[in-house]
């Protein structure tokens, strides 16, 4: 399925959809946008994880469980984020980081 | 040019597109809905690189759990029509400067690197196989990270209901109300 395309291509794709995440994570100001640019970054690690999986070490299976448990964690940290951005929205009403800069009332 | 590159290259665009302009669009629902593609072209990837299982797990999960988790906590939190202000430009140009410069040492690195790979037969990844991975404590066995990962979701589970819950003075105020 993979013939005729080097790793290197899915690495430097992976490589572009990393930092145009931290791209993100470094100039957006809602949390939610924030909480979509990890999501870009931890995808593109898991793209990283399979490509070198299959290209360099196909009889095992090290890249494919990591990706699935990145997947897993990646869920429960979305979860648990949502959780505090609706909890700071009920508090503060808004979800701008520079607007909220109060630990604890 | 083969099927097989038409088709990486038209996933390849479609994700560097549509990260883009997730991180760049100034409506936050169109922001969701461009990494919902995002998300979809990967499992394409994914089914390239010929990982069926785990590209279901990312379209059922990613595309179709946390993409709505996240769109229904966009329209609890902010207005359907609201837009952000733009950027700052210096906020932006040194966000770029930075993005770009990690990015080229990046591609620069992986290009000069020699990678040698194995000459050992590919495993055929089926569900067998992977049951068998998570359940057994041998050489290939999974079975310690797929417990640790159990234990995390019952804790994230419990952690977002006790943290999304309403706060203990409100449940006073309406039992007081009910007296």
């Amino acid at each position: 399925m993979n013939a005729g395309i080097p790793l290197q291509y899915f690495l430097i794709l992976a490589t572009i959809m990393f930092f145009v995440g931290v791209y993100g994570f470094l100039t957006r100001r809602n949390l939610i946008t924030i909480l979509m640019s990890v999501e870009l970054i931890l995808n593109s690690v898991n793209i990283n994880f399979l490509a070198f999986n299959r290209y360099l070490f196909p009889h095992k299976l090290e890249g494919f469980f990591f990706s699935l448990f990145v997947i897993a964690v990646a869920a429960s940290e979305a979860a648990v984020a949502i959780a505090i951005i609706i909890n700071i929205y009920r508090r503060f009403t808004t979800i701008n980081v520079e607007d909220v800069n109060m630990m604890k009332f | 040019m083969t099927t097989n590159q038409l088709m990486f290259v038209l996933f390849a665009a479609m994700i560097v597109v549509f990260s883009i302009l997730t991180v760049t669009s100034h409506k936050i629902l169109r922001a969701a809905v461009y990494l919902l593609f995002v998300l979809v072209s990967t499992a394409g990837l994914y089914f390239m690189l010929n990982y069926q299982f785990l590209a279901a797990v990312q379209l059922t999960l990613y595309a179709g759990g946390i993409v709505v988790l996240i769109i229904f906590s966009i329209l609890l939190t902010s207005h359907i029509n609201q837009k952000f202000e733009p950027v700052g430009w210096k906020k932006s140009l040194f966000s770029a400067l930075a993005v770009i410069t990690g990015a080229f040492l990046s591609i620069i690195t992986i290009l000069d690197y020699k990678f040698s790979a194995t000459t050992e037969a590919a495993k055929e990844v089926d569900m067998r196989l992977i049951g068998k991975s998570l359940l057994s404590v041998g050489n290939d066995g999974y079975v310690l990270p797929f417990e640790v990962i159990s234990v995390l979701l019952l804790a994230a589970m419990v952690a977002a209901i006790v943290i999304a819950k309403k706060g203990a003075p409100k449940k006073s105020e309406s039992q007081t109300l009910n007296q």
